[in-house]
């Protein structure tokens, strides 16, 4: 049986690559973003740009929360980990991301008490269980994960757990967006938009990307027929000449999002005045802090934060990989100094990183292309 | 952490309201489904789980599609069913 999907699948991928090639004027060349880590992910581990003409080309975006980090975020967490009365709680991906003094993995084995969680729920249960501790969540993700802490929070103040705070560091997707489309070093046709943030934020939000930037956008799966099929939907809209924001994902994605997610994060969550992206700077409006209702849950008010501002090392162009102006195996450091055992950089930790990606999926076909050229 | 698993309720959870059963790849563990609470959800019905909580409700269909694919993403999905095991939410 499952011989017989993969051909139909098979089929239905080479009949799409057929339309996608038709759509193409000669002469013309189009480029895509893909913003969301995890459709880089599918894109290299199914070799998607091999079904692709010449002329389709996918960059890769800043969508990857964990690569998105700043150094000095990190060392504001050990910081706070290494106090004797904290537990301080994170989920797996962000246990090897480097600050400049090492990482949660690093303070874990210098006698820090950090502990990983599956979800924020677990590190409350943790607060229940040690009253005498401070039990901190190390609150990470774009809008998929930020009603998770925003309910995590709504609990813990229905059920008055005095020592468990967030150390927030979720950040909002269409800023970031909004910086790629005035940053002056990349040209774009358009979008592939995220899968689950877009459950959650719905597809208003984008309206701006067609109708003020005049790109069209579409929000798509994460299968590769999702991929290949948004693809062809944005090459439809400009061969007309239209943009408009398009949901190829509309059987998990409703139009709306999900309002009791935007009404939690409304509530608990407010919108900071600014904050530093790894390797994009700092970006205006792009991230959330608690907000004033629920101040007695803000890490950086319990505790007194360094604030630590850390440049990227020199070596490292994660900036360059997450706006789409590099590919990953361009950058000085990829594969040599930086591997996903020893990552320097942010998209070499997490395995939706562009980097990680491509390292542990893309090597054989760059390999075949190269190989072509100089045939 | 972005890897949202499909889940197939199994039943509401005894602990608080918000929380039901799950069987996610044959492990079963309590889950919030406040964020979905429109929905009308019944044992058997498919769920998109992040982190803990049921972002999207989904079909059989859709949700072994996704099983079918995350099992051919290795490492990542072997360690979010890791981190999943090691959950006791209540």
């Amino acid at each position: 049986m499952r011989f017989v999907d993969e051909y139909r699948d098979a089929a239905a991928a080479r009949a799409l690559a057929a339309r996608i090639a038709s759509r193409c004027e000669p002469g013309r060349e189009y480029k895509f973003m893909e913003v969301c880590g995890g459709h880089t992910h599918t894109i290299y581990k199914h070799g998607l740009e091999d079904h692709l003409p010449p002329a389709v080309t996918l960059v890769h975006g800043p969508g990857c929360p964990v690569c998105v980090i700043p150094m000095g975020r990190v060392d504001d967490a050990i910081h706070i980990a290494r106090r004797p009365d904290v537990i301080m709680t994170s989920f797996g991906d962000m246990m090897r991301v480097p600050g400049g003094e090492g990482s949660f993995l690093d303070a874990k084995a210098e006698g820090a008490d950090i502990r990983m969680v599956y979800s924020p729920l677990d590190a409350l249960k943790i607060a229940r269980e040690n009253p005498d501790r401070n039990v901190v969540f190390m609150g990470i993700g774009f809008e998929t994960t930020t009603p998770s802490t925003a309910m995590t929070v709504l609990r813990a103040a229905e059920e008055g757990v005095g020592n468990f705070s967030v150390f927030c560091n979720h950040v909002l997707i269409i800023p970031a967006i909004k910086a790629i489309l005035d940053s002056p070093d990349l040209r774009l046709d358009g979008f592939v938009g995220p899968g689950h943030v877009s459950a959650v934020i719905g597809c208003e939000p984008y309206r701006f990307i067609a109708e003020e930037h005049g790109k069209p956008l579409v929000v798509a799966g994460f299968e590769p027929l999702d991929i290949l099929q948004s693809v062809d939907m944005l090459l439809a809209q400009v061969g007309e000449g239209r943009s408009v924001v398009e949901n190829q994902y509309a059987r998990v994605v409703p139009w709306e999002g999900n309002r009791i997610a935007l009404e939690a994060i409304g509530k608990v969550m407010r919108v900071r005045p600014h904050f530093e992206w790894r390797g994009l700077g700092f970006i205006s409006h792009s991230a959330l802090e608690m907000s004033d209702e629920y101040a007695a849950f803000d890490a950086e008010r319990i505790f007194d934060v360094p604030g630590a501002r850390i440049a990227d090392p020199k070596s490292c162009q994660c900036g360059e990989v997450l706006k789409g102006v590099l590919k990953p195996w361009e950058c000085k450091v990829f594969g040599t100094a930086c591997t996903p055992e020893t990552p320097i950089g942010t998209c070499m930790v997490s395995s939706e990183g562009a980097c990680a990606a491509y390292y542990n999926f893309g090597r054989f076909s760059r390999e075949r292309v190269r190989e072509a050229t100089r045939a | 952490m972005c890897l949202g698993i499909p889940g197939e309720l199994v039943g509401p959870a005894e602990e608080h309201a918000d929380l039901a059963v799950v069987d996610i790849s044959g492990v079963r563990r309590r889950i919030n489904v406040a964020l979905l609470a429109g929905e009308d959800l019944k044992p058997g019905d498919w769920v998109l789980v992040h982190v803990g909580f049921a972002l999207s409700k989904i079909s059989e269909s859709e949700a072994k599609a996704v099983l079918d694919m995350l099992l051919g993403t290795g490492q990542a999905y072997d360690d979010e069913i890791d981190a999943l095991k090691g959950s006791d939410i209540t």
